[in-house]
């Protein structure tokens, strides 16, 4: 919860940059990309299966049973 | 994640078309060659043929080894051996075209494949002699259209997973777009799942209507017998939100929050719970659950060669779980085109209300599991990861574009422990 208050506090004290494309190049590395590599696909599988906490990762919500 | 890969595909896909001295979207539709004498209309037609033939734009292959130990598992009533070893592997083959509307359109058409042993399962019959075995397939469908020039995607989803003791069904619908700069972009997704638990029960809880079809088994999944075991539907619905923003040249975050229900048959028959009278029965849970999980990823060029990627999530749920998860990952770059990241993500939950250890319900709990999943306990997971593309190709093989190989050490405080090893592939 904390991350996220600093998260909101960031946003409100510095107003976001208007970026022109020539401006994105670190932004549009593979490396920058906001979300999940395709190679941690079955690590989020067993998380879910062994947490009981699931969801807000971009990832599926349900299905599979991951009962062993 | 599948709008920012589709964004990446669909930039790289641009840039090949350029190179290859073909007529890009924008210029097809922007400067079109005006028709002269010397210029028949006919060339800007082939062209269009080309752009709007299906091809394949990227097959990605992923596969995983996951090896566990632990001495609480569910089947046995929150004591015995929890290990599992278990390989996975998938093949997504993206095929992308441009409509009428020079739309780019993209099918994602994937397949997996698991095998798994766990050495609880075969303690569902009382003797051990159930099969430790089992198998996973899971088709999927995904179709997105992109409208560049209003910065918008429209897609549908359709997938299938099946085992022997449960069988899935889902369904999604999803929707972006980017804000009037393009530094922003919102993200919806609906999703439903439509599952299927199949009610095998430990063999001494076993009904006497579960009869053997062919007159030869003596337990689930021992090769042997086909049961006419019954089967209980679970269904989950969920809706998935998302916010990215652009903040300035190095930093960009994005807000993430699902608001997921449950309902049906939401344990699993061959749970056993032992009361502290020592009898014993199949766990029993609410058969419905709302959850409420809400993050953020905040990632940072730090230089010239260091990117720091960071996670949290909170989530709770109305079975009385709280959890926190947090991460981070800082990706090295040694070349622009090798880089090397180490992990570290932590976790922990409360235990649900319905949890208790082996022995340690009371016969007149309403709710009842002995399920370590819904335990109190805090995990880590480290590991370093390796990902190499250049622009050559990997090992100067040109098709294989991209190569991503992954290690990891888990431990939970419940004493559970896993390696797991990855690898991805991702051809052109």
């Amino acid at each position: 919860m904390n991350v996220t208050m600093c998260i909101v506090l960031l946003l409100s004290v510095s107003s976001c940059v208007h970026l022109k494309e020539y401006q994105k190049s670190r932004l549009n590395d593979s490396e920058m990309v906001l979300g999940n590599r395709k190679v941690e696909k079955n690590e989020l599988n067993f998380e879910s299966y062994r947490e009981a906490a699931s969801g807000a990762n971009a990832g599926k919500t349900g299905g599979g049973c991951g009962c062993n | 994640m599948k709008k920012i890969y589709l964004s990446l595909f669909g930039f790289a896909m641009l840039c090949r078309v350029n190179a290859g001295a073909q007529v890009s979207n924008n210029s097809l539709a922007e400067n079109k060659t005006p028709f002269t004498v010397s210029s028949p209309a006919n060339v800007s037609d082939t062209s269009d043929y080309k752009l709007h033939k299906i091809h394949v734009d990227e097959v990605d292959f992923v596969s995983s080894y996951y090896n566990q130990t632990g001495d609480h598992s569910a089947v046995t009533g929150g004591i015995g051996t929890e290990a599992v070893t278990d390989v996975a592997n998938s093949l997504t083959l993206n095929l992308v075209w441009l409509n009428k509307s020079q739309n780019k359109n993209t099918l994602a058409v994937g397949l997996g494949f698991d095998y798994h042993t766990a050495a609880s399962q075969a303690y569902i019959s009382k003797t051990g002699a159930s099969s430790p075995t089992g198998t996973r397939l899971y088709p999927s469908l995904d179709w997105t259209v992109e409208n560049a020039k209003k910065g918008n995607t429209f897609g549908l989803g359709a997938y299938y997973s099946g085992e022997f003791n449960y069988q899935s069904l889902g369904a999604d619908l999803h929707f972006s777009q980017k804000t009037t700069d393009r530094n922003g972009e919102f993200t919806a997704k609906l999703q439903g799942y439509f599952d299927k638990v199949t009610l095998i029960y430990p063999s001494e809880f076993e009904p006497a209507s579960t009869t053997d079809l062919n007159g030869n088994g003596n337990g689930y999944g021992d090769g042997g017998g086909h049961r006419n075991y019954g089967s209980s539907p679970r269904t989950t619905l969920s809706a998935s939100f998302s916010y990215s923003q652009m903040i300035n040249s190095r930093l960009q975050i994005m807000l993430l929050g699902d608001v997921v229900t449950q309902h049906g048959f939401l344990s699993l028959p061959f749970h056993r719970v032992y009361f502290n009278n020592g009898k014993d029965t199949i766990e029993r849970l609410p058969s419905s659950r709302f959850k409420l999980p809400v993050g953020a990823r905040l990632n940072y060029f730090l230089g010239d060669n260091i990117i720091i990627r960071t996670y949290y999530r909170y989530y709770a749920d109305n079975w009385g779980i709280r959890s926190n998860t947090a991460g981070i990952e800082v990706p090295y770059k040694i070349t622009p085109f090798f880089s090397i990241s180490p992990f570290y993500r932590y976790y922990n939950q409360s235990a649900s209300k319905y949890f208790a250890p082996y022995e340690e319900h009371a016969p007149t709990d309403e709710y009842f599991t002995s399920n370590y999943e819904y335990a109190k306990f805090e995990s880590s997971f480290y590991g370093v990861g390796f990902r190499l593309a250049p622009p050559d190709g990997v090992f100067g093989w040109q098709g294989l574009h991209e190569l991503e190989i992954r290690y990891g050490h888990y431990t939970q405080t419940t004493g559970l422990a896993s390696n797991v090893v990855s690898i991805s592939l991702g051809f052109k």
